[in-house]
């Protein structure tokens, strides 16, 4: 291993460091305030060895990591998520009585694994970064073990996710035994050196979407995300939404352009079906939700299937609109969940619907902001996800996929009325007065407070002027596009 | 640049109202009413400004444009020309009304009120002056969303239900309007290289028959759910009767205007042959609507449903005279938009004063009123003879024109069209009768109307008769505007360019498109 190398790692390596240093901090003294400004640190540490190496072009760490353009944006992404939500979880977890040491480890080493699963370009790394993400989530989901559903959520992940693992390696092994490589780029050289696809090949890759398909929680490997999304910590649950699906989406693009998957219709049904069966049943069974958790993650089943338009549009304009989308998403979601983070209390998460009522008149900023979250998850113009919205309709219009574009025009109505609904009880009149919450001294919320602001500001400011951040995609995925 | 200046000003004026209303209840009120006398001030001065020859070539009166998002050819481009002018004439008086109208009947939340108020008329003034598609459905959905807070928070007992239902039509319909604004983009950019969504650039591209006709039925979608024409028109009497009285004179008065100035300004000069073809269907479905409408409104018992099923009548002579293709026609279709306005207006206004006394709107339980109240009888006289048509009156003009414009284009649907202004005299001398007159109910005497109340409603009755008497100015404004949506019909062209097709892209090609905007230079 070069020193060129290191220095290309060297975001992973401050993560990776970080994670033990703050386990050796735990041994010495446990103390809540010092791990938070230290996690928070490691993270800008990772952010600006990033900005080092932002203007590459394509640089393979054999024979395991690729960085490019793409690997740059996603790390950049899932590095800025993984901050704000620990700038969340200080005010959220200070609250509680539990050891809260503990999960600042298992944060930086569950966004190490989404980092490892973005810059992979081989079966190896890519198995393990995916299980480096999925161990510390076991932990992270179960984190508030007293509370009622934590267990059940924790346990439900952990088996499920198992058995995806399990799915996903057998695929690669088919994979491997055909193609007799485990790199992206391989596998590509050998599916255009062969007529056709062969049954054994087709096995193998139809395995690894159950597991790819599983950690994106779309059609039919979506049954872990309402109950999880209910009974995780809501700070985590902002992170499972965000990071983890994120660095997954990016893995799927890179393995899927590499591996040339657009050139066989099979897959490409196969993803047709999953997208539009996302949607749907995203779309409908969040109809009738009364938890906002639980709206919150079938709204964000359906969001992976518009999501998939894009990436099924393929091309320049799909990759880009696939990132667009996954910054207005991010945004979006760590938004919603910072409301509820917010407005927690020491029991439980304020997860149920009728906790929102009236917010409007009783916290109108927090209840403004919640709005523009809902507004920006419908696609409302003035926020990024209208922009979002927009980018993956040229995306699907540009390849004629009409079908897809259809289904997800129908589906954003649908998707409209569990919003508005969300929203009409904000601004419903709130019940009887309801007794003061015993609060924590003011400075604890400063931090979450501002976050959300930011995040706000961000959501309407990418929604008025995109161009910005539309330059910053283009530029940086020249060098993937160049590279395939 | 006035005329971002007019955005601006009721966006932040909006804002202001907003955080005012932390501070007191009046100061919102005031806001509110200097910002929108602000702009319909401007856009007076713009009217009295107008050189004289506007039907001459060029009949933009004043453009604005620049950059937005010049990666997709997006610019904020704004024009006004007569038939904006006078869309924006009418928004910002009904909107003063509106703003009067609620000084007493809203007492809550009247910072957040006001500010939704300026923004729906915001979002409506944008829809009237912008000439980049995409800026277009950007205000068209910024009309939406504070529309849904006035009819969701202020609004009647049913108002959930009312707003939800306002909220999925429109914009359900708005994205398939979304989808054929992104065809038409591809479309344009694979024919000519230039990627642009600049209305000027658009509106002469040619299509093969069938993208031309789907192109159109999303547009059509938009706006014929919007106007409402009859299948699409049942979010409008619950919208219509839910919504507080300023919510209801915007939507009566605007909110369906902006229907009728989208097939005007986009569907017919754009789509010339998809038009035609569809024209007897258009009108059939106009017809349909106004012997529906009428039947309908004279069954109510809700007053505000009522006046909300004879917009849906009125409506009709809109797409009726919209898809007759001649400026008879069209020249009626704008007076209709504008004393349909008013005198629907007037209307809901009306229904306001009197839920204001009575605290129902319930016809049945309303009788004799006239002996008690005979300023505000006299104004209802006038608007209910305005909405059947007396001549004298601007209905009566809007209505003759539409009807001998589509006597030249279809006989017999003009013939049962004609019968609809017999029905509209049914249902508008119920209204008289029902409330002013017959015998007197046991009610406490009603005060008559209050100097602010004749404040709202004297301008309305000066304007239509106005407009009744003497509408050559109004249709000397709109002439240039309207001969050249007809262009395409009148010279039509010579020689076929090439047909555009949208070309598909492979998923894993590689060529990388420009998506260039190149800014339109006026001639």
């Amino acid at each position: 291993m070069s020193r060129n190398d290191l220095l290309y790692l060297m975001p992973l390596l401050v993560l990776a460091g970080g994670a033990i240093l703050n386990m050796l901090l735990v041994a010495v003294k446990r103390t809540h305030k010092i791990m938070y400004v230290l996690t928070i640190l490691v993270h800008i540490g990772a952010l600006l060895a990033l900005y080092n190496i932002k203007n590459i072009t394509a640089y393979t760490v054999y024979p395991l990591f690729i960085l490019d353009g793409l690997a740059v944006f996603n790390l950049g992404l899932i590095l800025l998520t993984s901050l704000a939500v620990t700038l969340l979880s200080y005010a959220y977890f200070e609250q509680r009585e539990e050891r809260k040491e503990e999960y600042y480890i298992l944060l930086l080493l569950a966004t190490l694994g989404a980092c490892v699963l973005v810059i992979s370009r081989h079966f190896a790394s890519f198995f393990l970064g995916l299980e480096v993400l999925s161990v510390s989530l076991y932990s992270l989901i179960a984190y508030l073990r007293t509370r009622e559903r934590s267990d059940e959520a924790g346990i439900k992940y952990l088996i499920l996710a198992a058995f995806s693992s399990a799915f996903l390696l057998f695929g690669m092994a088919l994979v491997y035994a055909v193609s007799g490589t485990m790199e992206f780029s391989g596998i590509g050289n050998y599916l255009s050196s062969s007529r056709e696809l062969d049954t054994l090949l087709l096995t193998g890759f139809g395995l690894m979407i159950v597991g790819i398909g599983f950690k994106l929680g779309v059609v039919p490997f979506h049954m872990w995300a309402p109950d999880v999304y209910q009974g995780a910590p809501a700070p985590v649950t902002a992170f499972i939404a965000t990071v983890s699906k994120g660095g997954m989406v990016a893995l799927l693009i890179r393995f899927f352009s590499q591996a040339g998957g657009y050139r066989y219709p099979d897959m490409l049904l196969i993803f047709t079906i999953i997208a539009i069966a996302s949607m749907f049943a995203g779309n409908l069974l969040a109809l009738r939700q009364k938890n906002i958790k639980r709206l919150l993650a079938y709204s964000s089943i359906s969001h992976l299937g518009y999501l998939l338009v894009a990436f099924l549009a393929g091309n320049k304009l799909g990759v880009e609109a696939v990132s667009f989308y996954l910054v207005a998403y991010f945004i979006t979601s760590l938004g919603a969940f910072g409301v509820v983070t917010i407005l927690s209390d020491k029991d439980r998460d304020a997860d149920k619907l009728r906790d929102y009522r009236g917010l409007l008149w009783r916290r109108p900023v927090t209840a403004a902001i919640f709005i523009a979250m809902l507004l920006s998850l419908a696609g409302i113009p003035l926020t990024a996800g209208f922009v979002g919205k927009f980018y993956l309709l040229a995306a699907g219009v540009n390849t004629q996929l009409w079908l897809l574009v259809v289904m997800l025009v129908i589906n954003s109505v649908i998707g409209l009325y569990y919003y508005i609904k969300v929203i009409a009880v904000m601004f419903a009149q709130p019940n009887a007065k309801r007794e003061p919450r015993k609060l924590l001294h003011p400075v604890f919320y400063l931090t979450s407070g501002s976050t959300m602001m930011v995040l706000a500001l961000l959501l309407v400011w990418v929604g008025i002027n995109p161009n910005g951040l539309m330059q910053l995609i283009h530029g940086l995925l020249d060098t993937f596009i160049a590279a395939r | 640049m006035i005329l971002a200046w007019i955005l601006i000003i009721l966006m932040a004026g909006g804002v202001l109202a907003w955080i005012a209303g932390r501070l007191n209840t009046t100061l919102p009120r005031w806001i509110a009413l200097v910002a929108t006398f602000a702009c319909l001030c401007m856009t007076v001065y713009l009217w009295i400004e107008l050189p004289a020859s506007t039907d001459a070539v060029g009949n933009w009166i004043m453009r604005f444009q620049t950059p937005w998002i010049p990666q997709w050819g997006i610019s904020f481009h704004l024009a006004l020309d007569g038939l904006s002018l006078l869309m924006l004439l009418l928004t910002f008086f009904l909107g003063i009304l509106a703003i009067l109208t609620s000084w007493r009947e809203i007492d809550t939340k009247v910072g957040f009120f006001h500010f939704n108020l300026l923004w729906v008329l915001a979002g409506i003034s944008g829809v009237f002056l912008t000439m980049d598609l995409f800026l277009f459905y950007f205000f068209w959905e910024v009309m939406l969303i504070p529309m849904y807070f006035l009819i969701g928070i202020w609004g009647h007992e049913n108002r959930t239900y009312a707003a939800y239902k306002f909220f999925i039509f429109t914009q359900a319909s708005g994205l398939l309007m979304l989808l054929s604004i992104l065809g038409l983009y591809f479309v344009h950019g694979y024919s000519t290289g230039v990627y642009t969504f600049n209305y000027f650039e658009l509106v002469g591209t040619s299509f093969a028959p069938e993208v031309g006709a789907l192109l159109m039925a999303g547009f059509l979608a938009a706006f014929l759910v919007k106007l409402p024409v009859v299948p699409f028109h049942s979010w409008l009497p619950d919208a219509h009767s839910q919504a507080p009285t300023a919510g209801s004179v915007i939507l009566a008065g605007l909110l369906l205007k902006t229907g009728a100035y989208g097939l005007l300004r986009f569907v017919i000069p754009m789509f010339p042959d998809a038009a035609q073809a569809f024209a007897p269907w258009a009108m059939l479905l106009g017809v349909i609507g106004i012997l529906y409408g009428a039947i309908l409104a004279f069954s109510q018992t809700d007053l505000k449903r009522l006046v909300a099923y004879t917009s849906v009548s009125h409506m009709g002579f809109v797409i009726l005279g919209v898809f007759a293709f001649n400026e008879l026609a069209l020249q009626g279709v704008i007076m209709q938009m504008i004393t349909h306005g008013l005198s629907t207006g007037a209307l809901f206004l009306l229904a306001g004063f009197l839920y204001d006394r009575l605290h129902t709107r319930d016809i049945r339980k309303m009788g004799g009123f006239w002996t008690s109240v005979p300023k505000m009888g006299v104004i209802a006289l006038v608007f209910v003879m305005a909405s059947l048509g007396l001549p004298g009156l601007g209905n009566f003009i809007a209505e003759f024109l539409t009807l001998v414009g589509s006597w030249q284009a279809n006989n017999w649907l003009t013939v049962f069209a004609t019968l609809g202004l017999v029905a509209a005299t049914a249902y508008s001398l119920r209204i008289m009768q029902k409330i002013f007159l017959g015998n007197t109910a046991n009610h406490p005497a009603l005060a008559d109307l209050s100097l602010r109340e004749l404040m709202i409603a004297v301008p309305l009755v000066v304007l239509i008769l106005w407009l009744g008497l003497y509408p050559q100015p109004v249709l000397n404004t709109a002439r240039a505007s309207v001969t050249e949506q007809l262009q395409a019909y009148t010279n039509p062209k010579v020689a076929e360019p090439a047909q555009a097709m949208l070309q598909t892209e492979a998923s894993d090609s590689l060529t990388i498109h420009t998506l260039k905007g190149r800014t339109y230079e006026p001639k």
